[in-house]
């Protein structure tokens, strides 16, 4: 059990950037959401039970206009499709050892970025390293919404402009370590990114949404690179 | 808009958890083709290189601080700088950039 709580000490640590990142970015949906008509309790509730930016926000959008809810099914679904693809990728991450509940667990915090802490951790996926990750980042968003929603003015512009790019840091402080020395990897970053500023700014491909940019492109390059550059059996881990 | 801004909530919640949740729970065993496995394995990869850029460019205020944030995490990364210590350095940048742009 000792292990345990180490294992949830180092999902804390490791977390912190990512509560940073969600504060400034949860701070302007708390914003939007007060914008668009919930209240206090409202908005914090709803950063609690979704824990999704693009969901939310979209979400939103839907409530203020008054939208059906199957047509908030359905928006959701598209928009927050590559949760699904993330918990295929982090299925296999976990050890068969593993209590089956904690799946369940697990699900509540698969998000682009707690799914990127984990896979990039050696070896197999211990729980409580999940659990040490959700519980400061969870927070963060959550508080980052209350800040929001009680008032727009509460952290200075110059600083919520500098913790915008907390998630992006972390992105490229988990993708560029195991690019290094190796050519397919760092080739699929770059054709990522690549193809990704294509979808931004190309007439037509811009009007696709991003939550769909991200399931087209992953389907694709990495399906490619699956078939074209298989990796060998002894990569452990996944 | 009433009351039903909670079920809107709940409706949420729920799509996106059983998202989340029947991949992890149906997936049981270990995958044994190999280019599912390879694929999976690819998966982060692209999704979080789509997902920074050019996302980070209109992060911040300025194109130039993003900018100048984008190459110190790539460096530092590269260096192999923790987490913790890429992404604050990201923020840092940022901060100094818009001091002396704007």
């Amino acid at each position: 059990m000792g292990s345990n709580i180490e294992y949830w000490k180092k999902g804390i640590r490791d977390g912190i950037p990512i509560a940073l990142g969600y504060v400034a970015v949860s701070f302007t949906f708390g914003i939007a959401a007060r914008n668009a008509g919930l209240t206090v309790f409202q908005a914090v509730l709803m950063s609690a039970v979704n824990v999704t930016s693009a969901g939310q926000f979209a979400g939103l959008g839907l409530i203020a206009a008054s939208a059906g809810y199957l047509e908030m099914v359905l928006t959701q679904f598209i928009i927050n499709l590559r949760y699904s693809l993330m918990s295929c990728s982090l299925s296999q991450k976990i050890s068969d050892n593993t209590p089956f509940f904690h799946r369940f667990f697990i699900a509540s915090g698969v998000t682009d970025e707690i799914f990127g802490v984990s896979v990039s951790t050696e070896g197999k996926l211990n729980p409580f390293y999940s659990y040490g990750l959700i519980s400061i980042s969870v927070p963060g968003w959550v508080f980052g919404t209350l800040l929001g929603v009680l008032s727009g003015n509460i952290l200075p512009e110059r600083v919520l402009s500098a913790l915008s790019v907390a998630l992006y840091g972390m992105f490229i402080a988990i993708i560029i370590p195991p690019a290094k020395g190796n050519k397919v990897i760092s080739g699929i970053i770059l054709l990522s990114m690549l193809l990704s500023l294509a979808f931004a700014k190309l007439p037509l491909l811009n009007q696709i949404s991003s939550g769909f940019r991200i399931i087209i492109l992953t389907i694709a390059i990495a399906g490619a690179a699956a078939v074209l550059f298989p990796i060998k059996e002894d990569t452990n881990g996944r | 808009m009433g009351d039903n801004v909670y079920v809107y909530i709940f409706v949420m919640a729920l799509v996106t958890y059983l998202i989340r949740m029947l991949p992890l729970t149906l997936i049981q065993k270990e995958i044994k083709n190999k280019t599912i496995r390879s694929f999976l394995y690819y998966v982060p990869y692209v999704t979080l290189a789509v997902m920074t850029f050019p996302a980070i460019l209109s992060a911040t205020a300025s194109i130039w601080s993003a900018l100048g944030g984008f190459v110190i995490a790539i460096v530092l990364a590269y260096n192999g700088g923790s987490l913790f210590k890429v992404s604050l350095s990201a923020c840092f940048v940022v901060f100094i950039i818009e001091l002396f742009i704007s």
